[in-house]
Parts: structure tokens; sequence; C-alpha cells
């Protein structure tokens, strides 16, 4: 018998194939199903009224006359969600030190960001709410703003929360070897920078919406959610709604983009869930576009003072920085703030060798916006610093960024090893990645092309990156901390009547291509045509528990709980089939919804033939034999805290000196996530997650006064990548298979937008690299570049 | 302000008659009171292009034309697109070459890609991008798109 492990053994139906996903055909017939799309019997909306001012004291709040209007079934004051509702405090035990206050679904007594909700209108209709927010009468003390993340810090600077000393929700301190005694010696060359990033956001084009319904009878909440992890906002409901756990259900169907933003803990949506149990019909809210920039999670927002110190011949002594994050005024439920930090101080570096590093991060509460976990947690900071540092002490050294990467790149064949600080990396391919970029950029081409039109006054650069990307996380990510999310997912496989197969897995779709890959990993492994798989993701009333989807995980960890399953129902299937067969088990396969001989490809029966003899006709059966056409396996990670993938990326850009432009000519990446399940499907979660790093690097920022007013919260003032400016995007691959799994498969879904950044700011850098000036800020905008030019003041 | 109208609008080549609030926008009015949820609205100020579909044989945000407006008018959204706008090549070019991912800008972006093709438009990748520049798609990062809209005019050229 063939057992998981050889399954790989002989070429693959399904897996490794790009097979277009069947779920688009439906969404290209206008028959989503999205949460706004649903209207359900005695529906009613909750429509948020939302702080103006950044910091302010909420003295009163009259809702008196917005009761009385039009439409209005109920009004809500923080105070009033307050009193049915557990607060929640965004901390985790493996971060120890991280610190925030219990917040709840809507400001109490204090407002602490411009867009906290403060009061709720529900209403018969969205537009009414609308009219009836502005019969709500706040009389608000506005409280100074802390804004910037430095001044935050300061001993002068208001406090966020009086309870605690300063504004900082947490500090964490690596070191490894000796930095500031390596430096010391004569024969380095050490290069300093002070790297800004800006903050951005997700900006999916599905704003965050809920419709909560709740049935007194059976005391169940029923969460319909654009989100990535139902079971665990399942738990975080029940919990803090003091519910049975299994009386909630959250239930996703089509969600429109998520990256990362629709995976936390929103107070309009818990109150949504508050008030259709207080008013026993279903509440929808859904956020428009303002409250989207105003609300959804933002990310990103550091400043970065960094050195890297350097040896003649390249070879990197070690590296060091001092990282302050804003935040915001609470660190977010339940996954925390501090995480992105926590990245960075870990994988900054990872792809290279070198012995000291001394890395301090600092995670700083202000009036802003919450910032969290978004699409590359940390990474596009994290590879920023080593690569433009990389850079930037190769030009100081004269070489080559090629070469200097040669020179301090893990080899090849070092797996498994560790990096300085800890993390441990198996099947990694950091200079195979680099050869495939080299040839497929034709790197020298480029460079003769760079030469040639520098003299002729157009300045174009080259820049890499070598990148490691977090995947397929264990439970030392969250749950390790206390967090309810699981990092075990299920599978389950069931054999139906008319021989096809219902698979149902606890990772959830969001556009990336989940249920297709759950699809060709069942028909593959159990051996039906694709289109006699049905897939059932979403729903914690029907699918096996499991984390959803986040840091790239539901191919690999998703994945390898499908084809487990898949093949222990495969066997059990052969179980049966052997007994009507009189025949046994590894004489038998299963080929195309048919039972076969193995060494003959005979077929022997169907597999609808076989169902209905178990189904309906169990009395042509053996007493003793209990056939069971339903598996479920579960997986998780065991060998490793992630399965770290790894890449490398490159970008061609032109730089205007007069306008400041930024024109990206071409982009190049070359992935190792392992078994490639689709590569039509990871091809494009490059692409995508590429344009994503472009859009920070380039264009997208939230952009905040000094009072903490976010000056840019509409899609207009808000620029993210249009078609018109985005380059061709070439992707290739080296598949070093994991070994902590059958399927072989590492996450894909982040690494773009993780390394494009880094490959941006080093092409800029080499663009302008003549003129004796470099772009340390990002997005770097025309404005910036011009700046950095000297040609504005 | 709940004053309301009727209007009659023709909807992938089925009439409707229906009272309206007057300041209901057309893409509220398709999802809400027709059902035809295939129409998004992604920012509601014409800038993110999800709510475009054809007004009279042109396209138009629907977020930013009121549902009054649009009396009298033959509208098509993407329920229509195989069938009054004969799309089905397009279409079938966007599932296979995987020019979508999570869906949600799909109809605005059918709309403007069928308006460049019927327009007698080349394959000609800059043009493309210069055309559906204002659909905005988070997904894809276009490349996907502007190959299936390429496809489509290539093959309808044989």
């Amino acid at each position: 018998m063939s057992g998981p492990a050889t399954i790989f053994d002989k070429p693959r139906d399904y897996i490794g194939k790009s097979i277009p996903r069947s779920d688009a055909a439906r969404l290209l017939r206008g028959q989503g199903r999205y949460v706004d799309d649903m209207q359900l019997p005695r529906m009613v909306h909750a429509v948020f009224l939302r702080s103006p001012y950044a910091h302010a004291k909420i003295n009163s709040i009259d809702v008196s006359e917005a009761t009385q209007a039009a439409g209005v079934i109920a009004v809500y004051t923080g105070k009033d969600i307050a009193k049915h509702v557990e607060p929640y405090i965004g901390v985790l035990s493996h971060l120890p030190g991280l610190r925030s206050p219990a917040q709840y679904p809507l400001a109490v007594d204090v407002a602490r960001w411009q867009g906290e909700p403060v009061a709720v209108v529900v209403c018969t209709s969205r537009a009414l709410g609308e009219d009836a927010l502005e019969l709500i009468n706040i009389s608000y003390e506005q409280l100074p703003a802390v804004t910037d993340t430095l001044d935050a810090l300061s001993s002068e600077s208001p406090l966020i929360h009086n309870e605690y000393d300063s504004n900082l929700a947490w500090k964490r301190e690596v070191e490894a070897g000796n930095l500031e005694e390596a430096f010391a010696k004569e024969d380095v060359i050490i290069v300093e920078k002070q790297i800004k990033f800006g903050r951005h956001t997700g900006v999916t084009l599905e704003t965050r919406a809920t419709i909560c319904d709740y049935i007194p009878g059976d005391d169940e909440l029923i969460m319909y959610y654009a989100g990535q992890a139902p079971h665990m906002l399942q738990f975080i409901l029940a919990k803090h709604m003091n519910m049975l756990e299994e009386n909630v259900r959250v239930v996703a169907h089509d969600v429109g983009g998520s990256f990362g933003i629709k995976v936390h803990t929103y107070g309009d949506e818990i109150a949504t869930a508050i008030i259709a149990k207080l008013l026993r019909r279903p509440v929808k809210f859904t956020a428009d576009r303002l409250e989207s920039f105003v609300t959804d999670i933002h990310a990103r927002d550091h400043v970065v003072d960094a050195k890297i110190g350097v040896r003649k011949d390249g070879s990197i002594v070690g590296m060091g920085f001092n990282d302050f994050t804003g935040i915001g005024p609470f660190s977010m439920y339940p996954r925390t703030s501090a995480i992105e930090c926590n990245q960075i101080l870990n994988l900054t570096g990872a792809p290279y060798q070198f012995e000291h590093y001394h890395a301090v991060g600092n995670v700083v509460f202000q009036n802003k916006t919450l910032m969290c976990q978004y699409r590359a947690v940390g990474h596009p900071i994290a590879m920023a610093i080593s690569d433009c540092m990389l850079e930037e002490a190769a030009r100081a050294i004269g070489m080559d960024p090629v070469q200097i990467r040669r020179k301090n790149l893990i080899p090849d064949d070092a797996y498994p090893t560790k990096s300085a600080t800890g993390m441990r990396f198996d099947d990694l391919s950091h200079h195979a990645c680099l050869d495939k970029l080299l040839t497929i950029m034709d790197y020298d081409a480029l460079l003769a092309d760079q030469a040639e039109n520098r003299d002729n006054g157009i300045y174009r650069g080259i820049g890499f990156v070598s990148l490691v990307e977090v995947t397929n996380p264990s439970p030392m990510f969250y749950g390790i901390g206390g967090a309810p999310i699981a990092s075990q997912d299920g599978a389950t496989v069931r054999l139906d009547a008319a021989g096809a197969l219902h698979v149902s897995s606890s990772v959830t779709e969001q556009g990336q291509g989940t249920n297709a890959i759950l699809q060709q990993i069942a028909a593959d492994v159990f051996g039906v045509a694709m289109a006699r798989v049905k897939v059932t993701t979403g729903d914690t009333a029907t699918v096996p528990y499991g984390g959803g989807t986040w840091a790239s995980r539901g191919a690999g960890i998703g994945g390898e709980a499908m084809l487990l399953a898949s093949h222990a129902l495969k066997e059990q299937v052969l179980d049966v089939a052997a007994v009507i067969l009189q025949a046994k088990p590894d004489e038998l396969d299963i080929a195309y919804g048919e039972v076969v001989m193995k060494d003959t490809g005979e077929q022997k029966i169907s597999l609808g033939d076989l169902a209905k003899i178990v189904y309906y006709r169990g009395n042509e059966l053996p007493d003793d034999l209990q056939p069971e056409l339903i598996a479920t396996r579960h997986y998780r990670v065991t060998d490793f805290p992630f399965v770290f993938t790894n890449g490398a990326m490159a970008a061609h850009v032109e730089v205007d000196t007069n306008t400041g432009f930024i024109k990206i000519l071409h982009f190049w990446a070359v992935e190792d996530c392992g078994r490639v399940i689709n590569p039509q499907l990871v091809d494009d979660q490059i692409r995508g997650g590429v344009v994503q790093g472009i859009g920070g690097a380039l264009y997208e920022e939230c952009v905040y006064d000094t009072d903490g007013q976010m000056q840019n919260a509409t899609m207009a003032d808000y620029l993210v990548p249009m078609a018109s400016e985005m380059p061709e995007i070439t992707v290739a691959h080296v598949e070093t298979y994991t070994k902590t799994s059958v399927l072989g498969a590492k996450g894909a879904g982040e690494a773009g937008t993780g390394g494009a950044p880094a490959a941006l700011m080093n092409a800029v850098n080499n663009a302008l690299a003549p003129l004796d000036c470099g772009m340390w800020q990002m997005p770097m905008t025309p404005e910036r570049v011009l700046r950095a030019l000297g040609k504005i003041g | 302000m709940t004053k309301t109208a009727q209007i009659a609008v023709t909807v992938n080549g089925e009439k409707y008659v229906e009272d309206v609030p007057v300041r209901m926008n057309l893409a509220d009015f398709l999802r809400t009171k027709l059902g035809l949820t295939g129409t998004h609205v992604g920012c509601e100020h014409g800038v993110c292009g999800a709510c475009t579909l054809f007004l009279d044989g042109v396209t138009a945000r629907s977020c930013l034309t009121l549902a009054v407006q649009a009396d009298g008018a033959q509208i098509t959204t993407i329920e229509g697109y195989e069938t009054v706008k004969n799309a089905s090549d397009l279409i079938k070019n966007f599932h296979n070459r995987n020019a979508l991912q999570c869906g949600y800008c799909t109809a605005g972006m059918l709309a403007t890609s069928i308006e460049y093709i019927e327009q007698g438009n080349p394959a000609d990748r800059e043009k493309v991008k210069e055309h559906i520049s204002g659909n905005y798609c988070r997904c894809t990062g276009y490349q996907a798109i502007v190959d299936a809209i390429c496809t489509t005019i290539e093959e309808r050229q044989g």
C-alpha cells in the first residue's frame, strides 16, 4: 500500500497544475455572497457615531432627540454597550511586559482616536440612521493628542492612559555576540541611517461588514462575517458576551479581500452582535469607506535607527537597530500590536550569516487608529533594514550588491541552521533563488543600460532583496501566549452516494484560491475528477476546528490536513472495495472515480456503485464490516516554530530627477514556497503581494496632522496602486519542499509585500547614487525624492 | 428626508417599476430593491470603480448616479454581461487567467473591459492599463486582468 510519504513518487493529476479555480465562475457572474449582499427578515442597521477628535473626554451624551427620529429602533452609548460585554485586553503572555488597558467596543469616558465609536443608532435603514446620528448631542472636552511616536516617549508628553507612567506599551531587546565591541575594531566599516516607514492600511475593496442574528429559543448567536478566522471570533464572541461557545456560530461566505485587516476584533462588530442579542433580531453593520480608513487597523509606522558593519571584503560583522513603532491607543485584541515589532527583531538579517546583533524595539501608544498585523507583518521593515543597509554598505566599500549578497547569504547546503537571533531554518535556497533571479532579469544587460542612460542624464536603478517569509506557524506564534487562535487545522472528506467528495476545512477563502487548492489536493490524492469535489469552508457549525487564514498557512497546514484526510478516506474505501471485490486492499487503487486494479488499471467498481452498496444495500456486506466513508485529519507543524520560505526579488526603476516621480520599469520575483500546488494561483499571489509592497513603498500613507486628524481618509486622497503605474512582474520558482509535511508546501501569500519595498528602496538609491543622495523614507513620494535631491526645501 | 419617486428601468432586459427614496443611489437600488447584488460599492464617491455598470450603453458609476436619474434607462449589470453584452469570452478569459481573486472589483472591471473592447481598441498592454486605471483591484496586481483583456481582443480578431 502506498502511504502518504510515497504519494509524490508518481506524477500527480492535479497537484502542481495551473487549473482555474472553480469559485471564480460564480464571482464572474455577479453571484458572490458577500455579507452586505444579504438581507434577512426584520433586519435593521447599526450606524455608528465616531469621535471627531483624536483624544477627548466625553462629558455627556444626549440621545433623546435621536431616539425619536424616523426609523430609529434604539440608540446606545458606549456606557450602554459596556454593560453587556466583558472588556478585552490585547496582551499575550509570550510577549512579557506588553501592556494595554481594558478596551470596550465603544469609547466609554474618553475617546482615544479619531474614528473610535462612541454611540450607535439602530435604524430601519442606513440612510435614516445617518440622519439620526446628527441628532446625538455629545459634550466633548478635547485633550491633547499624542501623535508623534518619538515625542510620545518624552517625559513631557501627555499620557494616553493615566494608569501608566509613560506611553510605552512594550520594549524588547535582542542581543547576540557583542555588536559594540565588534564595531569598535579598526577593519570594520560602519554605515548608519535612519529609515522611516509610513503608516498605511489594507484598503480591502469590500469594507468590513457583519450581520448578527440572535435566535432566543436556541440562545444562538449567528454572525455572518467578512473575515479570516471564524473559530477565533466564535471564541471571542462567546467569552465577551458570556455565551456558550457552541451557541455562537460564525459564517464567512465570500470575502472581498482581507490581507490581515479582517482577522482582528473590532468594537463596532462586537457591538453589532450585542445589539442583535438585545433586540432579538438581525442587525447589519457595513463600514463606509471613511469608517474603513479610520477604524480598519493600520500598519507599519516605524522610525528605525539602523547600522551595519562590514569588512572590506564585504563580509557582514553585525547589524543593530532601534525601532520605534506607533500602535494607536490600544494593543489590538487578541493578536496584539507588538507582533510586528517582534517579527522585526527576529527577522532582520535572517538571510545572512553574521555574528553580532543588537536590536531594540519600542512599541508606543499614540492617538491614532490602532496598528496591527497586515500582510507580511514586520517583513517589509525587517527586509528593508537588512537589505537597504547592506546595499548602502556595498556602496561604501565599492562592491556590487549581488557580490555582497553572495558573500553573506547562508549557503544552500548549510541547513538546518540558526540565525544570529536564534531563528531555526531548514530547506531554504537563497543562492539558488539569487542565481535564478539574475538569469531571468539579465542583470548584465540592465547594468549596461544603466550606464548608457546615465550618460544621457537618465537615472535608472536596480535594487535587490533576499528575503525570508514566516509561514506555516506552529502554536509558538499565538497559542503559546494564550490567544484563542488555533495553529492546527482540520479537514473532513466524505464520499456521498453519487460517488462525489464533500470536503470541508477550517482554513478560509478570501480570493487567494484556498478552496481551489483544497479541491485539487482532495481530488488528486483520493482519485476523483476535480469537478466531483465540493468544498465547504468558513462555517464554524460545519467545518473542523482550526485557525483560518493568517501567516500564509492555508496551503501548508490546511492543505496537508486535506492530503492526510483524503488519503485516509482512500484507504477506508479500498478496505470496503476489497471485501466487495474479494481482493486485497493493496492490489487496488482509485482513479477518476473508479476503483481499479493497481497493476493493470482495470476498472472494477465505480465509487458511486460502491457508495450505494454501503449506504442503501448494506445487506450485501458482511455483518462484521462497518464501512466509514468519511475521514477527518488534523495537522500542525511540530518540528519548527515556523516554516520559513525564502526568495530573491529585483526592481528596475527610473527616477525623474526633475519631477521626483519614480517609474517602475520591471519587477522580478523568485520564490521558494516549497511544493507549488497551483502555479498560476501562486504566481498571482506573488504579483498581488508585490503590488501591495509597491503601494507601501511609493504611494500609500495615512497622513495625520498634529491633532491626530487623518488628512486623506478617502480613496481619492489615499493613493493605492493603479494599473497604469504597475510594472509587469515576472515570477519564477525554486522548489525546496519542506520536510515538515508530506505535501511539502510552504506559504506564498506575503513574500511579495515583504520583499518589494526593500528592492524598490534599493533600486531608487542605486539610481540616485551618482547624485550623492539617497531615499530613506517610505513612501518614496515625488516630494520626498525632490527633497532628497535638494531641489526643494 | 424620505421623499420617494417612482421610476421605470430596464435592467438586463427585464422591466421594473419601483418606488425609491429620491436620495438612493443606483447601486443601492439595484442591490437592495432588485436583489442584483453583483454590483458592488467600494468607495461611494466614484473613485474605485467597483460599482461601474452600463447606463444606456455607456459606463457609469452607479454610486454617483441617483436611482431617479436612471428613470427610463436601459441598465446592464454583471448579471447580464454574458447574455446582453455577449461577453462570455471575456468572462472565460478572466476565469482562465485568474484575473480576479476576491471578486469584489470584478463587476466594474468587466464593465470597463467590455467598454474598451467594444470601442475597438487594440490589444496594447499600455493602453489597456491606462483604460482600466479608474478601477482599483487590490488583489491581482492587474497583470492577469491585462492578459485576459488582450487575449479576448486577440481571439476576437482571430
